[in-house]
C-alpha cells in the first residue's frame, strides 16, 4: 500500500492504494469522475487521456502512485466554469456520436494545441490527424473531431 | 414466373404466423393499441396524452423509446415530437421510458418481408401490413435494423400533434375561446390577444380530457425543425464527461463484478482454483456462473486483478476449433438440402449457363467483431419482488423476459432504467452479459452487482459477424453484363440470434443473401441463391447484418463481369440500374466524383452501388498506390433515405458508415484457434484509425416515397467500393476480407 496525494481538478486529494493501482482506477473508481472512461485498459483507445502536470497521458498506463505529487486535471475539470472553447468546438462542430472517446479526444487535443503553440508549430489538419493516431473512435468518420480540434485550436488562441 | 412461385413459398411460414396471431387475439386485437405505460404512475394533475408525452405542473418529459447507441436517436426522436407539439429544445426533458408492448416497432415489419424494398405492389404491401399486426401482437420492441426513423416518422409527430390539439381544449375549457382560435408556440397555447397559457399551467386541466385521436400532420413547408441540423441533446454532456454511461452509473450499496467464461466456445467449466483470489484484498466472493466464473469485489478494478490469478480447467469447445474447418463447412454447404432459398432468380439462368459462364469467382467474408469502446456492463439488483436492471439495450422487452427467466420473476416484475450507450453495432442486441449480471444479482439477493467485462472478455465473447463465402458467375455479351449468379453460404445470424433472444425466425433468412438479392437492377439472368451453412461460431446482427459481406460479393461479381465486357463501370451500373431512385443515386455519385476525368498515374476509381434496409447508397472510392502501400485518398457516399430529419447527423452517420466499412474491411477478422478467438484486443482488430481516414464527401438524396434510416446502409458498398478502385489502380483483384492480409495500407 502506498499514500498518494496529488491535486485533481484543482482539489488536493489524499489517499491509500495498493501499489499497482492505476491512476485511471484511481480516478474512475475512489474519485467517482467517471468522465475518464477506459475502453481497451491497454493503452489502444485513448478514452482514458487526462492531463498530468499539463501533459496528456493514457491514465491507463500510469500507477496512481507514480502521479504522487502531480497536479491532475481530468475532462470535468477542463472548464472554468463554462464550456472549455475544446467543449466548445465539439458541440459546434457536432464532433461526437456515442461520444464514450470524446474526453480523451478533447483531452489529447488540448495538450496538443498547447504543444503547437508552444513550440510555434502549425497545427494542420495533418498534425491533427497523425496527433491522434492513439485515440480510437469506433462511431465517426472522424471529420467532426477534426474539424472540431481546428476550431477549439483557433478558439483556445485566440481566447 | 418462377420468381412467384418462389415467393409464395417463402411468405407460407410468415402468412402463417399472421394467420395464427389473427385467430388466437382476432382483428381487434390486431386493432387495439397497447396501454399507455405512463398511465399507470401517473401523478395527481398530470397529464399524458399518448406514451410519449408527459406534461405535468413542472416540466414536460418527451419518451423516446428507441435506444441511443450514439447515432442521435434520442434527439432525433425528440425532434419528431417537439416538430408538431410546438415545443423548442431546451424546453422539455427526455427519458427512454419503461419497456412496454406501446413502443412496438412498426417498422420492424418491413425487414420481415421477402419483398424487395421498391416493390410497393399490393401483395407486398399487404404482407407488410400482416407483419405489422403480428409485430404489434408480439409488442416487439427494439433498436437495430436502422428502422428507428421508420418506426418514428409519423408515430412521434401524431403523438405531438395530438397532445398539441388536447392541451388546445384544455385553454379553449380553462379561457372559453373556441379552439379554432387558439395556436401554439414555445410550448404555450396563445389566445388572440395574445395571452399565452403554458403547457405545464394546462396539464392538470389536459388531464380530466379524452386526448384527441384525429390529427392532421403538417405539411412539409411548415417544419421548423425536421430537415434542419440540429444540436444533439447530449452533446454538452458527453463533452464535458457528465453524461453516465452503463459503465460510469453508481447504485448505493453496489459490488462490482467481472466474469470469465470458457473462451473455448461453448465449451464447460471443469474446475477452477480460486484460492489466491480469494484472499485478495477487496474480493467479496468468487462464484460459479455458467461455463465460467464471476469474482465479486469492492471496485472493478481488484475483480479484473483477481480474475487474473484464477487457474481454470476448461472443457472443449463445441464448434469446430480450427478456422480452416468452419471455412470447410462453408465450402461444402453449397448443396441442394441446404438451400435456404433462390431469393432471386430474374430470367432464366439456366439457359443463360448452358454453355458454360464467361466469368466464375469465388469471394469471401471474416467473421468480425462489434468491439463498442464502451466494454459490456449491467448492473443488477435482485429482491424478492422485483429485479432492476441497469444498463443500455436495444431490445428491452426480451431483456426483461431473459433475467425474469433466470431469477423466477415475472417479466413486468423486472424494471430496466435504459442507459446511454457507448457504441454497439450490434453487440448491445445480445443478452449474455445481462444475464451474467443477473445470475450473479441473484445469488447475492439484496446487493446491486455490477458487472463489467474486460475488454478481452468483450473480445472472446462477442457474437461477430457471420464468416460467408461466395461463388459467382457471370456473362457478358457485346461489351454488356447479360447474367450475374450468385451463390451464397453462410450461417444464419437471425438464427443464431434469435435462438439466444427468445425470439425465434421461422423460415428463410433474408439477410443471408442481403445486399446481393435485393439491388434494383435489370439484369436479363440475375439469380441470388442462399445456402444456409450449419452454425459454426454463434453470430449476430453487425452493423448492416447480411450486406457487408453479401453485398461486397454481388458488387465485386458485377464489377468484374464489367471489366470483362470491357465497360467502364459508372456507366454500366446505371445502364443496369432498372430503379428511377437509384439511378439518379449513381448518376449523382459519377457527377460529384467527376468520374471519368483523369487521375493520372498509380492511382485508381471505383464506385459500388448496395441497398440494404430499403437505402440505395453509391460509394465512389479513389486510391493512390505509393510505394508503402495503397492510400485512400477520397470517398464520395450518396444515398436516399427519403426525408432526411437532422442533415449535420446523418452526414456524421454517413461518414461513421463509410469509415466502419472501410477499416473493417481492411484491418479486421476474428479466426478461432482451439475454438477460441484468436484476437483479443483493438490491436489485433484495428478497424480504422485517423491517420488512415480519408476525405468522405456524402450527398443525402430525398426522392425516395418511404422515409429510411442510415446508420447501417453506408457500411456495405465500402469495401467492393475499395476492392474496385485498387484493381483500378494495381490490376489485383481482392475477392476476400480483410484486404490487408493481401496488400498493404499506407
Amino acid at each position: 500500500m502506498t499514500e498518494i496525494s496529488m491535486v485533481v481538478n484543482g482539489k488536493s486529494v489524499k489517499a491509500d492504494v495498493a501499489d499497482n493501482t492505476l491512476l485511471v482506477d484511481y480516478i474512475r473508481e475512489s474519485l467517482r469522475l467517471t468522465g475518464t472512461h477506459v475502453g481497451c485498459d491497454t493503452s489502444q483507445c485513448g478514452a482514458c487521456v487526462v492531463h498530468v502536470d499539463g501533459k496528456a497521458v493514457k491514465s491507463c498506463t500510469m500507477l496512481a502512485a507514480s502521479a504522487q505529487g502531480s497536479d491532475v486535471t481530468t475532462i470535468e475539470g477542463l472548464a472554468n466554469g463554462d464550456l472549455h472553447p475544446m467543449q466548445a468546438a465539439f458541440k459546434e462542430n457536432h464532433g461526437l456520436q456515442c461520444g464514450f472517446c470524446t474526453p480523451g479526444m478533447i483531452m489529447s487535443a488540448t495538450d496538443m494545441v498547447a504543444r503547437y503553440n508552444a513550440s510555434g508549430k502549425e497545427l494542420t489538419e495533418e498534425a491533427i490527424r497523425d496527433e491522434l493516431e492513439g485515440n480510437i473512435c469506433r462511431c465517426t468518420g472522424y471529420h467532426n473531431i477534426v474539424k472540431a480540434i481546428a476550431d477549439g485550436a483557433s478558439k483556445m488562441t485566440n481566447a | 414466373m418462377g420468381r412467384v412461385a418462389k415467393i409464395a413459398r417463402r411468405t407460407f411460414l410468415i402468412g402463417s404466423a399472421a394467420i395464427a396471431g389473427g385467430v388466437a387475439f382476432g382483428v381487434y386485437a390486431v386493432k387495439k393499441d397497447p396501454d399507455n405505460p405512463l398511465s399507470a404512475d401517473l401523478s395527481d394533475g398530470s397529464a399524458t396524452f399518448n406514451p410519449w408525452v408527459l406534461v405535468d405542473s413542472e416540466k414536460m418529459t418527451l419518451i423516446t423509446p428507441h435506444g441511443d447507441k450514439g447515432q442521435g436517436v434520442m434527439s432525433s426522436q425528440a425532434a419528431l415530437i417537439a416538430e408538431e407539439l410546438d415545443i423548442e429544445f431546451g424546453q422539455f426533458e427526455t427519458s427512454f421510458g419503461k419497456p412496454s408492448p406501446a413502443y412496438w416497432n412498426r417498422a420492424f415489419a418491413e425487414e420481415g418481408v421477402p419483398f424487395m424494398a421498391t416493390d410497393h405492389g399490393f401483395t407486398a404491401e399487404t404482407m407488410r401490413s400482416i407483419m405489422g399486426g403480428v409485430v404489434k401482437l408480439l409488442g416487439v420492441q427494439g433498436t437495430g435494423g436502422s428502422t428507428s426513423m421508420a418506426d418514428s416518422f409519423d408515430k412521434l409527430r401524431t403523438a405531438g400533434a395530438t397532445a398539441r390539439e388536447t392541451l388546445k381544449l384544455a385553454a379553449s375549457q380553462k379561457s372559453g375561446v373556441p379552439v379554432g382560435q387558439l395556436k401554439t408556440a414555445n410550448g404555450a397555447v396563445q389566445l388572440p390577444d395574445g395571452t399565452e397559457l403554458k403547457y405545464t399551467e394546462l396539464a392538470s386541466l389536459a388531464a380530466t380530457i379524452e386526448p384527441v385521436k384525429d390529427v392532421k400532420l403538417r405539411d412539409e413547408s411548415q417544419w421548423r425543425l425536421i430537415g434542419k441540423s440540429m444540436e444533439r441533446l447530449d452533446i454538452i454532456d458527453k463533452s464535458t464527461g457528465t453524461l453516465p454511461y452503463g459503465i460510469d452509473i453508481s447504485v448505493e450499496g453496489m459490488l462490482h463484478a467481472t466474469v470469465c467464461v470458457n473462451p473455448k466456445k461453448g465449451g464447460s467449466l471443469n474446475g477452477f482454483d480460486a484460492s489466491e483470489a480469494k484472499q485478495m484484498r477487496g474480493v467479496k466472493d468468487v462464484i460459479e456462473i455458467t461455463d465460467g466464473v464471476a469474482v465479486v469485489a469492492d471496485n472493478t478494478w481488484r475483480a479484473f486483478n483477481a480474475m487474473r490469478t484464477i487457474s481454470f480447467d476448461w472443457g472443449n469447445a463445441t464448434i469446430p476449433p480450427e478456422q480452416e474447418e468452419h471455412w470447410a463447412t462453408l465450402s461444402d454447404s453449397f448443396k441442394e438440402e441446404l438451400l435456404d432459398s433462390t431469393w432471386r432468380d430474374d430470367g432464366d439462368a439456366e439457359e443463360a449457363f448452358k454453355e458454360g459462364a464467361s466469368f466464375s469467382a469465388e469471394y469471401r467474408s471474416p467473421y468480425v467483431a462489434h468491439a463498442p469502446l464502451e466494454p459490456l456492463n449491467a448492473i443488477v439488483l435482485v429482491t424478492d419482488d422485483q429485479v432492476e436492471v441497469w444498463t443500455g439495450h436495444q431490445l428491452q422487452r426480451q431483456l426483461q423476459v431473459l433475467v425474469a427467466a433466470i431469477t423466477g420473476h415475472e417479466q413486468d416484475q423486472v424494471i430496466l432504467h435504459n442507459q446511454f450507450m457507448g457504441g454497439s453495432f450490434g453487440h448491445r442486441l445480445e443478452f449474455e452479459h445481462v444475464k451474467q449480471a443477473a445470475e450473479i444479482a441473484n445469488k447475492m439477493r439484496g446487493t446491486p452487482i455490477k458487472m463489467t467485462y474486460s475488454r478481452e472478455e468483450d473480445f472472446a465473447h462477442d457474437f461477430p459477424r457471420h464468416i460467408s463465402m461466395g461463388r459467382g458467375q457471370g456473362m457478358v455479351k457485346d461489351g454488356k453484363v447479360t447474367a450475374i449468379d450468385l451463390s451464397l453460404a453462410a450461417p444464419s445470424v437471425m438464427a443464431s440470434q434469435g435462438g439466444r433472444a427468445n425470439l425465434p425466425f421461422p423460415g428463410p433468412d433474408s439477410q443471408l443473401a442481403a445486399g446481393a438479392w435485393n439491388n434494383p437492377y435489370n439484369i436479363d439472368t440475375y439469380r441470388m441463391t442462399a445456402y444456409r451453412a450449419p452454425e459454426l461460431a454463434p453470430t449476430s446482427s453487425w452493423r448492416a447484418v447480411g450486406a457487408p459481406a453479401a453485398g461486397f460479393f454481388f458488387d465485386s461479381l458485377l464489377d468484374e463481369l464489367i471489366h470483362e465486357a470491357g465497360a467502364d463501370p459508372m456507366e454500366e451500373r446505371i445502364r443496369l440500374m432498372g430503379h428511377d431512385v437509384s439511378r439518379k443515386v449513381l448518376e449523382t455519385a459519377a457527377e460529384l466524383s467527376n468520374w471519368g476525368s483523369d487521375l493520372g498515374p498509380n492511382r485508381g476509381r471505383g464506385v459500388a452501388f448496395v441497398e440494404s434496409f430499403g437505402v440505395p447508397v453509391a460509394e465512389v472510392v479513389e486510391v493512390t498506390n505509393t510505394d508503402s502501400g495503397i492510400k485512400i485518398d477520397k470517398v464520395w457516399c450518396v444515398c436516399d433515405v427519403g426525408t432526411i430529419v437532422d442533415p449535420i447527423n446523418f452526414e456524421n452517420l454517413v461518414q461513421g458508415g463509410v469509415v466502419f466499412g472501410l477499416g473493417h474491411a481492411i484491418n479486421s477478422e476474428i479466426t478461432y484457434s482451439d475454438g477460441k478467438a484468436d484476437q483479443s484486443n483493438y490491436h489485433m482488430h484495428e478497424a480504422m484509425r485517423m491517420y488512415q481516414c480519408p476525405d468522405i464527401i456524402v450527398k443525402g438524396l430525398e426522392n425516395g416515397t418511404k422515409i429510411r434510416g442510415i446508420g447501417e446502409p453506408p457500411v456495405p458498398p465500402a469495401a467492393p467500393a475499395l476492392a474496385n478502385a485498387i484493381f483500378a489502380a494495381t490490376g489485383t483483384r481482392l475477392r476476400e476480407m480483410p484486404f490487408n492480409k493481401f496488400i498493404d495500407f499506407v
